[in-house]
């Protein structure tokens, strides 16, 4: 089992991701930086949060363009797992592999705070060692986080029940008082169709030390690690 | 030969730095303001060699896939020689 996190120029939690794979999921981990294109050896790969290309243009836009997005298209096609996480999420719906895109908070805020989301299904390779509609307490960090779609993305999101985390409040209540940044239907994370690549706004890999606060992300790496044994066994 | 390139939001989706700037220039006195809708633009520079119709063909392709999301945005593009 070996593990990649991607590393493009403004990224900053790539090191907070590789600490959680290598540290708490125990496993092989490596930075890939964007202008690698061998993915061959990985089973998973996190493209984590940060400011890839300083947000110019649009968050996520720019890095859309490195070469290694392309051997993630392909890795991905292949069934391996994607996660990205905040600008990782922002970056996979530039690149066409999640719908939907992540616009300004609609209070304009950078938003840095612990919140709660609920975990709408456990049928993807990132939550199934959680409990469906359990609440988790993560943090988020963005000004970019406002999910949108049209109604039709909505419609096949719920159809097909690709809606992985939403916002709601410490008793897993979807309000619109517990949305922290506008997103349509309190959406914090989406899964494609194929349901191996998943993009979140919140951070799990910041929620793994209890001292840090919360380490309720960490069965989201747990479930990423028991998909990829199960899938070698 | 130049490219002037337009990037503005869909019609419904939320600008909310629109609607600071909106209300910012309401505080300065203008109170006949029905919508602000912040936007982009770009100004490309084509080697003169470029024949137009490539040109247009490129720049196009350029606002279509990298300066506009077509997922929230709308793109417009002029040429001047």
């Amino acid at each position: 089992m070996k593990f990649g996190v991607i590393v493009f120029p403004g990224s900053n939690c790539d090191h907070d991701a590789y600490h959680v794979i290598s540290k708490h999921v125990g496993q092989p981990v490596d930075f890939i930086w964007h202008r690698e294109t061998d993915l061959s050896t990985y089973d998973a790969v996190i493209i984590p949060g940060g400011f890839s290309y300083g947000d110019y243009l649009r968050a996520g836009a720019l890095a859309r363009f490195s070469p290694v997005m392309n051997s993630v298209k392909k890795f991905s096609r292949s069934g391996r797992l994607v996660l990205g996480i905040c600008n990782g999420f922002q970056i996979l719906c530039e690149a066409g592999l999640l719908p939907g895109a992540l616009i300004r908070n609609r209070d304009l805020h950078f938003i840095c705070e612990h919140v709660y989301v609920r975990v709408e299904t456990s049928d993807t390779p990132f939550t199934n060692e959680l409990r469906g509609g359990g609440v988790l307490h993560i943090p988020i960090a963005h000004a970019e986080g406002n999910y949108v779609c049209d109604d039709l993305t909505l419609a096949e999101l719920k159809r097909d029940n690709r809606i992985v985390f939403r916002y709601c409040d410490k008793d897993g209540a979807i309000t619109d008082a517990a949305n922290p940044n506008g997103s349509r239907q309190n959406i914090a994370g989406i899964c494609n169709h194929e349901r191996n690549v998943v993009g979140l706004m919140p951070h799990p890999e910041r929620a793994c030390e209890d001292l840090l606060g919360s380490s309720d992300g960490r069965d989201i790496f747990r479930s990423l690690a028991a998909t990829v044994a199960a899938a070698a066994a | 030969m130049k490219a002037k390139v337009y990037v503005t939001l869909k019609p419904g989706v939320l600008d909310p730095q629109g609607k600071a700037i909106q209300h910012s220039v309401e505080l300065l006195g203008f109170g006949d303001i029905s919508d602000v809708r912040q936007g982009k633009y770009f100004e490309i520079a084509l080697n003169d060699a470029v024949v137009e119709a490539e040109a247009q063909a490129a720049v196009t392709r350029m606002a279509a896939e990298v300066l506009s999301n077509p997922i929230i945005e709308d793109y417009r593009v002029e040429f001047e020689a």
